[in-house]
């Protein structure tokens, strides 16, 4: 016998089920316990960049909304700098790059505000273009989905995104692509995510 | 300054598929196609980061972060505590770590929840926690019910907590459950059985943990929680910006 490796295995994933807003969201739960919730301000008030929303429902594989998903975002700020100690650079005071939504119990709808982020370098120097990665949980997923969520107005750079580049099938990187919009004077770029079926969605092992 | 190093690959085959027909949701919820498996970059071995500021010291007792004063939930009194660990067996430290369950009679405060058991007044359901830098974490809470749920006519979750934990990186995200020793439901449950490898299970039954009881008091159960561990990054050459 060889001596054996002394790694540990990761904890195995287990479904949020249908009340993850008790743990992660109380508020939705529909009680008041802790004196703030995390993760409804990605930004802050001092991030630079142009003011966004994101917004968009889940839905199965019969076509239907999921209403009890909890997704969350993790992005750069405008200048592609993550507020992380081994990222490079500084972010705004109060720039977090980090926030969690849950689908409306009704519609499934889902929208966060945030800033449009900057490109941030890739692999091997490639720049990719900016993007949010996305965190999917809900009951009947097992393990939590990350996907990513790209700007249409980038064709370019959408384009040349390492990424972008690794999807064989060139129809399916469309899915990841948020629509850009203009309402009430704000800028809102949608993002359906399909979890199965027609158009399902690009998600990634990260 | 040490380069950032990717994490290990997460092994698929030994968490749950996506889909597992015996537990019916994740039947039109799994996705058909394969992932994409990236090489990581700088957007996958970056995550938030929390501190002291964001939660209260309070916040991991359950048995008062919701009562009335005075009060106490109905329930057997608990201790669960562990570490975070990583895949090289080093501790995590400062990273959050948020739990949600039933009361001691299976039924959660929330408003989807409509089981017959009744909530408890003083019983919230939610804690939150950092680690300290040892990895170490603990709550105080009473043990949840086992209750039923709509999957076959007859089906009982096991006692179960979930736990969300964030680690260093957004690709160590993981939420779980764990899971009571001794508990029959447990070999019966659906949810627990989409883990193909039985000793992936055994790894989220908490055992009962004499030690650390508090005599005359409180009950204790340890759970430790293993995230994706990190390569080293010796003799490799890896240009700016990996």
């Amino acid at each position: 016998m060889p001596q054996r490796l002394d790694y540990l295995k990761e904890t195995a994933s287990q479904t949020a089920g249908p009340f993850v807003h008790i743990g992660l969201a109380p508020g939705a739960a529909g009680f008041d316990i802790y004196e703030r919730e995390l993760g409804w301000d990605i930004a802050g008030p001092n991030a630079g960049g142009e003011r966004i929303r994101v917004e968009g429902v889940v839905v199965d594989g019969t076509g239907s909304p999921v209403k009890d998903v909890l997704l969350e975002a993790w992005q750069a700020n405008a200048q592609g700098v993550y507020a992380h100690p081994e990222h490079d650079g500084e972010v705004e005071e109060g720039f977090r790059g980090w926030g969690r939504v849950i689908t409306d119990f009704d519609t499934g709808e889902w929208g966060f505000d945030t800033v449009k982020p900057g490109p941030v370098m890739g692999r091997n120097g490639r720049m990719m273009a900016p993007h949010i990665n996305l965190w999917i949980v809900a009951r009947g997923v097992n393990v939590g989905l990350n996907t990513r969520v790209y700007f249409s107005d980038e064709a370019e750079a959408n384009a040349a995104d390492p990424v972008m580049g690794l999807i064989e099938w060139e129809v399916r990187r469309q899915t990841l692509v948020a629509e850009r919009a203009e309402r009430d004077g704000k800028i809102v770029y949608r993002f359906d995510v399909r979890l199965q079926g027609e158009g399902e969605t690009v998600f990634f092992d990260i | 300054m040490r380069k950032p190093a990717e994490y290990y690959q997460r092994d698929r085959a030994w968490h749950p598929p996506a889909l597992a027909r015996e537990y019916k949701t994740s039947v039109a919820r799994s996705p058909s196609y394969a992932l994409i498996s990236l090489e990581q970059s700088a957007s996958e071995i970056t995550g938030p980061v929390f501190g002291h500021n964001d939660i209260d010291p309070g916040d991991n007792d359950l048995l008062t972060n919701y009562a009335q004063a005075g009060e106490s939930p109905i329930g057997e009194r608990i201790i669960l505590h562990g570490r975070v660990l990583d895949e090289n067996a080093r501790p995590v430290p400062n990273t959050l770590v948020e739990i949600w369950q039933a009361n001691a009679g299976g039924r959660y405060r929330h408003k989807k929840d409509m089981y017959l058991a009744p909530v408890d007044p003083n019983f919230g359901g939610c804690g939150r926690t950092l680690s300290d830098e040892d990895g170490y974490y603990f709550f105080r809470t009473v043990k949840p019910g086992a209750y039923p749920w709509r999957n076959w006519v007859n089906n009982w979750r096991p006692a179960h907590i979930h736990i969300s934990v964030f680690g260093s990186s957004f690709s160590q995200r993981l939420i779980t459950q764990m899971y009571f020793e001794g508990d029959p439901l447990i070999a019966k449950c659906p949810i627990v059985q989409t883990i193909p490898d039985p000793a992936a299970i055994e790894r989220l039954i908490a055992p009962l943990d004499l030690n650390a009881t508090i005599p005359l008091d409180t009950i204790a159960y340890k759970f430790d929680i293993v995230l994706r561990g990190r390569r080293s990054t010796l003799f490799e050459n890896r240009p700016e910006g990996n």
